[in-house]
């Protein structure tokens, strides 16, 4: 029973970091209808800026002696180096979206789609060209203890992540159905055409949908990281998958959908990893990809829609 | 009287004979080169056949060549020595090495059809994570199976490819895409190319079109995979990564979606290109006044930004690829 309660910790940690990734492949899908392949590469990008605030880069301290440096293993510290990396990959993926995606914006599917992987591409060479393409320790952003309760082990980072998670999950819920450029948001996801003719910017919602997704993917990248405490330019290749897996089983367009898809792929492959079939890991999330889209292609909570010709 | 179009793969393959038979006295370096490219038109063509004439983004290809590289490596290894040990010396090969490649591809065929059976139902995009997703599944699976190496991959496996074989096989690929495309029948894989729903409104079994090509697609893939293995001696499972996937849908992308020519020349372009500024890099040139281009080592290194930029600027100027002129593939934006 303890084992069991620890594996789910564990694997709520997990699910969260997904939950947030998946965000924003959902998010983007609602409003544009495609899969944003370059998501997965922001999160890389989300994980460096935090080390990089953490441990400023030589050239920069030569050039700014006298900068503070961040304050390392604090709360306030960590909250300013989050909110940091994920203003920074607000900026990167409004900048993706504004060059890359929206001069096709009528274009076929499959171009926004190679482009989308052209992107991804871009960022992770690029990443291994700046960063190199060795792995880099993580600096510890947070305070870190070990809590023992009734038995069950459970790490600072674990708290942060769920802590976090679950903040920017109600922040997201509040300002998609509370706020004006929410219902913006959702009229656009809804009917574009129609979205446009009552006098939303179409084109200034998608570049706010992707800002609020590429925000969630940093956030993800640095909770990620805590966990990890090894980030490398190609880290966001397996998470962006899995978390598109999530968005899929909860249904793809669905904003709770992708949080409870990204919950429970975190908790199952976390039991998986702890039974003798551990080496299967990462098959796992294909192999619940592949169900899902044979007997509920919709999703745990989406709707069916017929193709209207 | 024969077909013009058999003519040509006939002559074609005399010609790849000819060719194999000088080519022992091509350096080996060179030799192995133009043994890739045969091998990446064959992958090319093959993959021109589902993403290009049919429309469906499969991501999923080195996952095929996996397959076939793996069986055939594993006939030629373990089940020649076993139950036809003739076959293996001598001009046993000859007639080894065909099958063992058949047999590959016939792996991967039927790799096709069951991941082409439940995804092929799908559209677009979810086509392409699903073919990802199995491409990451055959990796991890053949990490697991110690009968062919693990994680480590077979090694030691014999020298068969020759330039025949690869050319003869990258005829065949090219003879059985394009008349397939150009027959009555294969007008049906335009149709599912150009619009999905008016297809199957006049009737046209889409689905069944999809797993034809899938199949096609995957057992040349397979076959490439053989040649591959047997020409590089070791295969891991690291080898047949997504990366490797994108590689040859760049050279699809590149030459031009549903045109066979344009996939061939930009399969020998992206398969010399790493070559030559490999080459540069090794080669620092002095002229005046070029500074910062006598030593050519960045662009090496830079190769892949370049490369994945060149992706970009192409989907955003030239959609249609860099070698199609006539606009047979652009589609009309939909309201």
């Amino acid at each position: 029973m303890t084992e069991f309660l620890q594996q789910l910790i564990n694997g709520l940690s997990l699910g969260a970091i997904y939950a947030l990734i998946a965000l924003g492949y959902t998010m983007v899908y609602g409003v544009l209808r495609f899969i944003n392949f370059a998501h997965s590469d922001v999160f890389m990008v989300g994980s460096f800026a935090g080390f990089y605030i953490a441990k400023p880069p030589e050239w920069f301290r030569k050039l700014l002696p006298n900068f503070p440096s961040l304050p390392l293993e604090s709360v306030w510290g960590g909250l300013l180096a989050l909110t940091l990396a994920m203003a920074i990959c607000a900026a990167l993926g409004v900048a993706i979206e504004r060059l890359a995606y929206r001069p096709l914006r009528n274009r076929s599917k499959l171009t926004v789609l190679i482009t989308a992987i052209g992107v991804s591409l871009l960022l992770e060479n690029t990443g291994q060209f700046v960063f190199g393409a060795a792995p880099k320790a993580f600096p510890t952003l947070f305070p870190v203890h070990t809590f023992n309760i009734a038995g069950l082990v459970i790490a600072s980072n674990q708290i942060v992540v769920l802590v976090t998670a679950l903040a920017l999950l109600g922040a997201l819920q509040y300002i998609v159905l509370r706020t004006k450029i929410g219902t913006a948001m959702r009229a656009v996801s809804f009917n574009p055409q129609a979205a446009s003719l009552v006098g939303i910017n179409n084109d200034r919602i998608i570049s706010f949908t992707f800002a609020l997704g590429s925000a969630l993917a940093a956030a993800g990248g640095i909770l990620y990281s805590l966990n990890y405490q090894a980030i490398d330019p190609l880290m966001g290749v397996l998470p962006g998958l899995k978390a598109f897996v999530a968005a899929v089983l909860g249904g793809i367009g669905n904003i709770p959908g992708a949080a409870l898809g990204g919950l429970l792929l975190g908790v199952v492959e976390t039991f998986v990893n702890g039974s003798r079939f551990s080496t299967f890991t990462d098959a796992i999330a294909f192999a619940i990809l592949i169900a899902i889209l044979l007997f509920r292609p919709a999703g745990l909570l989406g709707k069916m829609q017929v193709e209207k010709v | 009287m024969i077909p013009r179009s058999q003519i040509v793969l006939l002559s074609a393959i005399a010609v790849a004979a000819v060719v194999s038979a000088g080519s022992a006295r091509l350096d080996s370096y060179f030799a192995l080169i133009i043994s890739n490219i045969g091998i990446n038109i064959i992958l090319a063509v093959s993959l021109n056949l589902i993403n290009g004439y049919t429309g469906q983004f499969s991501l999923g290809h080195a996952g095929f060549m996996a397959v076939g590289a793996y069986t055939a490596a594993a006939i030629t290894m373990f089940g020649a020595p076993k139950f036809a040990p003739g076959l293996t010396q001598g001009a046993g090969v000859q007639a080894l090495f065909p099958l063992a490649l058949l047999g590959g591809g016939l792996m991967a065929a039927l790799a096709g059809v069951l991941v082409g059976a439940p995804s092929l139902r799908l559209k677009g995009d979810y086509l392409a994570i699903v073919t990802l997703g199995f491409g990451e599944i055959i990796r991890v699976l053949l990490r697991n199976v110690e009968f062919l190496g693990g994680a480590l991959g077979l090694n030691g496996i014999p020298a068969y490819t020759n330039l025949f074989w690869v050319y003869a096989f990258a005829a065949v690929t090219v003879y059985v895409v394009v008349s397939m495309v150009n027959s009555t029948y294969g007008r049906g894989f335009l149709a599912v190319h150009d619009d999905e729903i008016a297809a199957e409104a006049m009737g046209i079994n889409t689905t069944r079109y999809k797993i034809t090509a899938f199949v096609v697609g995957a057992f040349f893939a397979g076959v490439a995979g053989g040649l591959y293995g047997h020409s590089i001696l070791t295969i891991a499972p690291t080898g047949f990564d997504f990366m490797k996937s994108i590689e040859i849908v760049v050279m699809v992308i590149l030459g031009g979606m549903g045109n066979t020519t344009g996939v061939i020349i930009a399969a020998v372009l992206l398969t010399l290109l790493p070559e030559g500024l490999r080459m540069l890099a090794g080669a620092p040139v002095s002229l005046p006044f070029t500074a910062p281009f006598n030593n050519l080592k960045w662009i090496a290194d830079t190769r892949m930004i370049i490369y994945s930029l060149l992706v970009i600027v192409l989907m955003l100027a030239r959609p249609q690829g860099l070698f199609t002129w006539t606009d047979r593939g652009a589609t009309k934006p939909k309201i």
